[in-house]
């Protein structure tokens, strides 16, 4: 682990309405490495992944407490600019959401809000990260397509695309294979790997064998608590905690 | 056994008889219009403004409230866009968090949605005079504009909840502010901002009460906000409370083109809403 990681949980507690999400998550994310945060479904996964760029302030009656050091920054601090924050991270959601307009507009969005207007610069934009996501030689011929013809493997590297546009420094994937058929999760899988040279990668995966094939560290959450981090062989081979150990062999899920 | 098959039986001849008094009933009133207004319909009845006075007129045409049938309708629909799609937003994207203040507006807007046109027409007709203004083309639109605000809310609002919240957190997380957001999400249900604009027009176009007082009634097209407009809904009223018999037929013929006006902004936004919806995800 670096000395300076770019997420730093301290003491985060969230809660809706009455009930506790998550319960004291202390948690530094190594830089440049691919995190899985598995665990149960409803024990916090998604909300965690969800208070590193704040968009849980969408949610009805959230109260959150604690801290979330982005690059020593705390984003709960009431005088950050939360835009600023979330453009240091892109989302990949569980089902592709392409913005309702081309495949071009979709990549040029992020860099146009944020000020980028020449063409020849947006043109470079777009060809790069569709070239990243290995998406290039299938669309461009036809950028100016609605995003929606594309297939839903091809959209979700499109809004992979999107969102190393803004050029972000972590990518936070939530479940983001798991609409996909098994060849574009592959290539979605493969995408992560290659891509942690350049950024930080935190995963929400229910499923074992893919954070198993994708991650360098796992966390286990289990009813809002981290029960166990660890190098992904280590927590999954040797598991020190109790609860570790029967979710990894199948006894709880 | 035999009890549910009769049980099945029954509900689906329920239904099939419920289906076909729904399409009777409305190819009898299409139907009627057409055989009672078709005699009485000709090139001058949508190309004329009235010859001969209107209560007694037989002849010229209809062409004074067709304009200003138009200009009521399309006035107050713009007019009810330019207020209600701001409303809309802020309720579904600026109010997350306080739903008790959303809940509440959305009571307000579906008691305004069910209270009859006449209350607005009254109430138009209240402010022209504190206002001093005359019946006129502009007051007939300022009074169906608060008819057709709480429809066009309320259409808005629907249409942007169906909009996957996922789509609202893929613009936010790549640091897009609320209104940049927002404008996503408008991309997103311009189809349904054409289905709003349907609703709203059909009912500003089809409605006499609020625009009795507030609009007049003039046999001239107005030429400016400040002369009175007639509207169709009015002709036919007038036309049919005719005693003579040829100026009652007339008021089938408006009826008819009023139908005619309704189905071509019908076939229109619809045409509209699909050649918009090709970037909608689904």
């Amino acid at each position: 682990m670096t000395d300076n990681p770019h997420i730093s949980i301290q003491h985060l507690n969230v809660q809706i309405g009455n009930h506790a999400i998550l319960k004291d998550i202390t948690l530094n994310i190594p830089n440049k490495k691919v995190i899985s945060i598995i665990g149960p479904s409803g024990c916090g996964k998604t909300t965690l992944l969800k208070s590193f760029n704040r968009l849980l302030d969408d949610t009805a009656d959230v109260k959150v407490t604690g801290k979330v050091l982005v690059d020593g920054e705390n984003i709960y601090d009431p005088n950050v600019e939360v835009t600023h924050i979330r453009k240091k991270m892109g989302l990949l959601s569980q089902r592709p959401y392409p913005l309702p307009m081309s495949i071009y507009d979709n990549v040029a969005y992020g860099p146009r809000i944020h000020g980028t207007r020449k063409k020849k610069d947006l043109d470079e934009i777009v060809e790069t990260q569709l070239k990243a996501t290995g998406l290039w030689n299938e669309v461009k011929d036809r950028l100016h397509a609605p995003a929606t013809r594309l297939s839903i493997g091809q959209q979700q590297r499109l809004c992979l695309a999107r969102g190393l546009a803004v050029e972000p420094e972590i990518i936070l994937g939530d479940e983001s294979t798991s609409a996909l058929d098994p060849v574009s999760t592959s290539i979605i899988e493969d995408l992560f790997v290659s891509l942690k040279e350049k950024y930080t990668i935190v995963l929400v995966t229910h499923i074992l064998r893919q954070a198993r094939r994708v991650s360098d560290y796992i966390v286990f959450v289990y009813m809002g608590k981290i029960i166990e981090f660890g190098p992904t062989e280590e927590l999954l081979l040797n598991p020190k905690e109790e609860l570790t150990k029967e979710y990894v062999k199948g006894f709880i899920s | 056994m035999i009890r549910r098959k009769l049980e099945e039986s029954f509900f689906r001849v329920l239904m099939v008889l419920a289906t076909i008094i729904v399409a009777g009933s409305f190819f009898l009133i299409v139907g009627t219009i057409f055989y009672k207004g078709m005699p009485f319909m000709n090139w001058d009845m949508v190309t004329k403004i009235p010859g001969g006075g209107f209560y007694i007129g037989k002849e010229g045409g209809v062409l004074n409230a067709i304009i200003g049938s138009l200009y009521v309708a399309g006035g107050a629909t713009v007019l009810g866009l330019i207020i209600s799609i701001p409303v809309a937003i802020y309720i579904n994207m600026y109010m997350n968090g306080k739903n008790y203040v959303a809940t509440g507006l959305r009571i307000a807007f579906d008691v305004l949605f069910g209270i009859p046109s006449i209350v607005y027409g009254a109430f138009g007709f209240f402010i022209m005079i504190y206002l001093g203004i005359r019946a006129s083309l502009l007051g007939g639109i300022l009074a169906v504009t608060l008819l057709v605000i709480p429809i066009l809310v309320r259409t808005l609002d629907e249409v942007i909840q169906t909009v996957p919240k996922e789509l609202r957190d893929a613009a936010l997380s790549l640091g897009a502010t609320r209104w940049e957001m927002s404008k996503v999400v408008l991309r997103q249900i311009l189809p349904g901002i054409f289905t709003a604009i349907l609703l709203s027009f059909g009912r500003a176009i089809g409605d006499v009460a609020s625009v009795l007082f507030t609009a007049g009634f003039s046999d001239n097209i107005p030429t400016s906000l400040h002369q009175p407009a007639a509207t169709l809904p009015l002709a036919i009223f007038f036309q049919l409370s005719s005693p003579i018999e040829e100026v009652q037929g007339r008021a089938y013929a408006s009826a008819l083109i009023l139908t005619i006006v309704v189905l071509i902004i019908t076939i229109f936004s619809s045409v509209l809403a699909k050649r918009f919806s090709k970037n909608k995800i689904q």
